[in-house]
């Protein structure tokens, strides 16, 4: 095999603090490597450096891509040499076609006159590629993640992409989605163009990648050759957190009391299409100090349910009752639900969480402010307090209670949302996808903050994706598919062959 | 057992609390750069205790205006149009009642203000409930209350006012201790001691707390530059005021505005609210805010102030004419964003939008008093506004 790219002593410093210190990053010609680390140990910035976002100049090292020595000053500059690299967050126009997204910046065109003709001939061809079955004249915004995913591929493959670097492109995606995208991976390998893949999925990168390079603290801690899937998940933990990692999971021994809270037949419709049923019939009950998993694919209803909940945050039509304690409650705004005790963390910390503008002590006061202050003036002191105990409490990374939360690693800016909630000294926890896009170890904290608070005799309700995650902490689960509750499992008896034979059978049933 | 631990506490370096507060520092910097250039170009007029004190006046209006519009800013970069149609609407209809229709001042100034708040239950009701973006409704209450300005008014110009509604903006707080004379009015350096020290004390008070509480960061020395120069500039500027005719009555209502608005926005649970909407709307709403009520709060807010402005303007002019106002708004708006305001929202201060206030007050008197064209006041100032903003986005890329 042949060295594609070779990064060597990539040195990239932000202002006083060095994101890549003497990185050496080589690639073989033809394979998919993964490129795997903790948040902030330097893997985006390292691909950063390679496409141009960093342009030359502002790092030292040298980049060696096709036996050249190469100074890329923009992305431009990558991409004229077929290095393309698709980012975590999408970049596409949602109100444009797929086809003049695929061409974007690349246009079909004859002296600046668009040929739409060619550019949605050579679409349907690129698409037929990439396996998308959608008419290319489809306006981005009506294509779910997965689909997105594919279309940014294929604007990638119109580019004629030799080197393709992806950042965490499974990580809003279903599993179906995710394998889809994996098995795309592999048809593209066949075809001689060579992968870098970003992700924090060890699965998906054990099944797929030929050599793991592992990052940790802005240095290359090792390169592993995968040879068939003989490496482990745990192998790769190790060399990540740079220690054994015993346990995923911290233990818990659970002290489950009464029915706590209950929602009875619960129905929600769409808000923007008019008789569209998202939640239909829902039935769950939280005991006391019980954590209850909600397991299901993306889209099966998980989010929708848990915001109508809340103070009918989402959807209209909505129907069915809900009880604390044996009493029935209304929960008619956010505002009653808080005042009820509930509390719901969101899946998206960064759109609908935090005000990332604001430092840590106003966020975490945010959903508190009336028992902090007096005839609406603010206690400054209480204020203050508050934001270093749980600063302290959660072990919030930061350089004081002052801090922008946008600077915060995602880890740490979720622990600020939990935070708040924590503050808001809630009886009931919603928490949407707590651990999305965080590393194994900030994982681990907030595990360990949820399993404390459900030892506090708090009813949570934890919805995740990732399924080792609620098998690893979750006393009971429902699973969830298309709106409906198709499965009830408990601790004991689930696993990840019997949900997805949950949702598997209740497909079965409906066609 | 009561002991007390000697908490080491960790204080910024100087450059560090500089360039993090960089923004807040930069302005406060060019209005003095800017007032001393004057100071020099005018050969010393500028600062003459007559100008200082018609400083204030002339600009009470935009002072007044511009403390609303913060408020309508932060919520999410929403600016209100109509302020200066609204601030005509309102001085017509005083001035009808009063001229016309012989009504009590203190009943017709408190008529115009409940109009004014009528005015903005309705602007309110269409942005914040119905959601009509506020540029567009206020685009339409530019034009309606405009046009209803020119029906009052019949086209024409309303004068004299009664001189007890005159007083308003051009009128003094008689001086409390007459005994050097008549040439020096010793009430303003009696206040600004009295508020100089409630100051001091109040600020040591606060750094105690700090630094027991280890949530200050600001070095000692710092602390002592900033508090000196406070003092110093309050005590120089109540020295200009005492050396003309004293305390104007539209300051001390401006002092009483400023002071309020600031806790307002700095210490009270609705003004963090306007901030956390403007920060993330979304986030805020799941916090438990009720953001509609904000918004329309603010746009309630700020035709009130609209009709204080008026009110204030047509007393200083002695007159209610139908071109009143005319880009009131505009002037507004940039004092705002010079002041450091975010476009997008969540970011600014009353303080800031004062400052930025003050740096167009002072481009204005500084280039009349030069006998600079009013064209190429415009002019200037529209480049003075561009690249305070530019700044702002600069130091903030910078910052990331």
């Amino acid at each position: 095999m042949q060295t594609i790219l070779e990064m060597r002593n990539i040195t990239k410093c932000f202002g006083s603090v060095k994101a890549l210190d003497n990185v050496n990053f080589q690639v073989e010609a033809g394979e998919i490597h993964a490129l795997v680390g903790e948040n902030g140990a330097g893997k985006s910035t390292l691909m950063n450096v390679l496409s141009g976002v960093h342009p030359y100049g502002t790092y030292s090292g040298e980049i060696i891509y096709q036996g050249k020595h190469c100074i890329f000053r923009s992305i431009r500059d990558s991409e004229k040499n077929g290095i393309v690299i698709i980012h975590q967050e999408l970049a596409l126009i949602p109100y444009l076609s797929i086809g003049e997204n695929i061409f974007l910046g690349n246009e079909r065109a004859k002296m600046a006159v668009i040929d739409w003709e060619k550019t949605h001939w050579d679409a349907t061809q690129i698409l037929r590629k990439v396996g998308l079955k959608e008419n290319s004249h489809v306006l981005i915004k009506d294509l779910g993640v997965g689909k997105q995913q594919l279309v940014e591929i294929a604007k990638a493959l119109a580019k004629n992409v030799q080197l393709l670097i992806l950042d965490e492109p499974t990580a809003a995606l279903n599993e179906e989605d995710a394998d889809n995208l994996l098995r795309l991976l592999l048809e593209l390998k066949k075809t001689g163009i060579t992968s870098i893949l970003i992700s924090h999925k060890l699965h998906e990168v054990i099944k797929v990648a030929d050599s793991i390079t592992i990052l940790r603290d802005g240095a290359t801690i090792e390169t592993l050759k995968v040879n068939h899937g003989e490496i482990s998940e745990d192998r790769i933990i190790k060399g990540m957190v740079g220690r054994e990692l015993v346990d995923r999971f911290p233990k818990r021994r659970p002290r489950i009391g009464d029915v706590y809270f209950e929602v009875r037949n619960w129905n929600v419709d769409d808000p923007l299409i008019d008789g569209r049923r998202v939640i239909k019939d829902v039935n769950i009950k939280v005991h006391k100090g019980e954590i209850v998993g909600i397991a299901g694919l993306m889209g099966s209803g998980r989010t929708e349910f848990a915001m109508s909940v809340f103070g009918k945050a989402y959807g209209k039509n909505i129907s069915g009752q809900i009880f604390k304690e044996g009493q029935e409650i209304e929960l008619n705004n956010v505002q009653q639900a808080i005042n009820n005790g509930l509390a719901y963390v969101t899946e998206d910390r960064k759109t609908a969480g935090l005000i990332a503008i604001e430092d840590i002590k106003h966020n975490i006061s945010l959903s508190s402010l009336k028992k902090i202050s007096k005839r609406w003036i603010i206690n400054d002191h209480q204020e203050n307090e508050a934001a270093l105990t749980y600063r302290q409490k959660l072990n919030i990374k930061s350089s004081s209670i002052f801090q922008k939360v946008q600077n915060l690693s995602g880890g740490n800016q979720q622990k600020v949302v939990l935070a708040k909630w924590i503050f808001a000294a809630p009886d009931i926890l919603i928490l949407d996808e707590p651990t999305r896009g965080i590393d194994v170890g900030a994982k681990y904290e907030i595990y360990t903050i949820i399993n404390h608070l459900a030892e506090e005799g708090k009813a949570i309700i934890f919805i995740s994706s990732e399924l080792p995650e609620i098998l690893g902490i979750c006393d009971r689960i429902y699973v969830m598919n298309e709106g409906r509750i198709v499965g009830e499992l408990m601790k004991e008896e689930a696993s990840q062959e019997s949900i997805m034979k949950c949702i598997m059978q209740s497909n079965r049933g409906r066609y | 057992m009561e002991t007390v631990k000697a908490k080491p506490v960790k204080f910024e370096s100087i450059g560090f609390a500089l360039k993090s507060n960089i923004r807040q520092y930069a302005m406060l910097i060019a209005l003095i750069v800017i007032m001393l250039f004057f100071q020099i170009a005018t050969n010393g007029i500028l600062l003459v205790p007559m100008n200082v004190t018609n400083l204030i006046l002339q600009n009470s209006y935009v002072l007044i205006l511009a403390i609303g519009m913060t408020l309508c800013i932060l919520t999410g970069g929403n600016i209100d149009l109509s302020v200066g149609s609204v601030a005509a609407f309102i001085s017509a209809i005083v001035g009808t009642l009063i001229i016309r229709q012989k009504v009590d001042v203190t009943v017709s100034i408190v008529i115009g203000l409940i109009i004014g708040a009528v005015i903005g239950l309705w602007q309110g009701f269409w942005i914040a409930y119905v959601r009509i973006p506020a540029f567009i409704v206020t685009l339409a209450g530019m034009l309606m209350f405009r046009g209803l300005t020119n029906t009052i008014l019949k086209g024409l110009t309303l004068s004299p006012f009664p001189k007890s509604f005159q007083m308003i903006s051009s009128g003094y707080i008689p001086d409390l201790f007459p005994f050097f004379g008549s040439s020096f009015n010793l009430t303003p350096i009696v206040v600004s001691v009295i508020l100089s020290i409630i100051l001091l004390y109040f600020q040591i008070k606060k750094r105690r707390n700090k630094i027991k509480n280890e949530t200050e960061l600001i070095p000692r020395s710092l602390f002592v530059t900033q508090i000196l120069f406070t003092l110093v500039a309050i005590n120089l500027f109540a020295y200009a005021l005492a050396a003309y005719k004293g305390i104007p009555i539209i300051l001390v209502i401006l002092g009483v505005l400023i002071g309020a608005y600031h806790f307002f926005t700095t210490k009270t649970v609705p003004g963090r609210y306007i901030y956390a909407m403007g920060g993330n709307e979304k986030a805020a709403k799941l916090s438990g805010i009720n953001t509609n009520k904000v918004l329309f709060f603010v746009y309630l807010n700020m035709s009130v102030l609209a009709a204080l402005a008026g009110i204030a303007f047509s007393a200083r002019t002695d007159s209610a004419f139908p071109l009143l106002g005319t880009n009131f708004e505009l002037d507004a708006i940039a004092a705002c964003f010079i002041g450091g305001a975010s476009a997008t929202g969540g970011i600014g201060s009353v303080v800031g939008t004062i400052i930025g206030a003050l740096v167009m007050g002072v481009l204005n008197n500084g280039m009349s008093i030069m006998g600079i064209g009013i064209d190429w006041q415009m002019t200037i100032k529209g480049f003075v506004l561009l690249m305070a903003v530019a700044f702002d986005v600069y130091s903030k890329n910078k910052a990331k």
